[in-house]
């Protein structure tokens, strides 16, 4: 039984996802619109589980990829909320630029 | 298989820069789209069959359909966004050129756990044997998860639901 992890090594794995962290952050950082940086979150988190992934690979257990698993209902529940909390915004400031969020600025 | 590593490996990085560059919200859900279809391209990878399908379902089905739901709701496909000032422009490129550098140091510094990497041939990843560790040894959180995508349904119900204020 031959495993991807002999021919790639773990340590591509763990650059690759952590560029993909980055990016994310980059994004959260960069764009006004909240959308995107909703869809940024969502790439830090499928970064996070692709490591997951990777050392559940690595150590040969199955708990890495039933924590995958978890952490994969999470995003979808946080995804809903999120979604209806942005439909509220809208329908409130006629807008999702985060920048005309500063009502709660004290 | 070292090169479809880095293939695959490009186009998840490239669409996800794509994501966040393209001034169109519709075009970054579709290069979202394409990320979580290479990322499940990985999974294929590593051979773990169950995550590959939960992931299509849900990362590309449900949450995707979602969100070009919720675009299409808001009437965002237009490339009208005013960018932000330069200089947080610059500050978010700054700071992810230093998160990444630290991070990247610090893994190349690190030494691994496992020297010489060995394959038990356990079968540690089919469905039947996930299946059997995720209801023996976490049933509880399986139950608690149920009810937090309950609740978690129930919340976006009544936060989407139009308030009628008397006033």
């Amino acid at each position: 039984m031959e495993n991807i992890l002999q021919q790639v090594g773990i340590d591509n794995y763990i650059y690759l996802s952590t560029l993909l962290f980055c990016v994310g952050i980059f994004g959260v950082l960069y764009r006004r619109n909240a959308i995107v940086m909703f869809m940024s979150i969502e790439i830090m988190l499928n970064a996070v589980n692709l490591l997951l992934v990777a050392f559940s690979t690595y150590h040969q257990d199955a708990a890495g990829q039933v924590f995958v698993f978890f952490s994969m209902a999470v995003a979808a529940a946080e995804v809903a909320v999120g979604l209806a909390i942005l439909v509220a915004v809208y329908r409130n400031h006629n807008g999702i630029d985060i920048d005309n969020l500063k009502k709660l600025k004290g | 298989m070292l090169t479809l590593f880095y293939i695959l490996s490009a186009i998840t990085l490239g669409t996800a820069f794509l994501t966040i560059l393209s001034k169109n919200p519709i075009h970054s859900a579709i290069y979202l789209v394409l990320c979580f279809f290479s990322i499940a391209g990985h999974y294929l990878m590593f051979n773990a069959q169950f995550l590959f399908i939960v992931h299509i379902i849900v990362y590309s089905g449900a949450i995707m359909i979602l969100m070009l739901f919720t675009i299409m709701l808001m009437n965002l496909n237009k490339a009208d966004e005013k960018n932000k000032p330069i200089l947080s422009r610059v500050a978010a490129a700054v700071s992810f050129c230093l998160v990444a550098l630290i991070l990247l140091a610090t893994f190349i510094k690190s030494q691994p756990v496992i020297n010489e990497y060995k394959v038990s041939g356990q079968d540690y990843q089919s469905i039947k044997v996930l299946g059997q560790v995720l209801l023996n040894n976490y049933m509880v959180p399986f139950e608690f998860a149920s009810v937090l995508l309950l609740v978690s349904m129930i919340g976006a119900v009544l936060l989407s639901k139009k308030e009628h204020i008397n006033n």
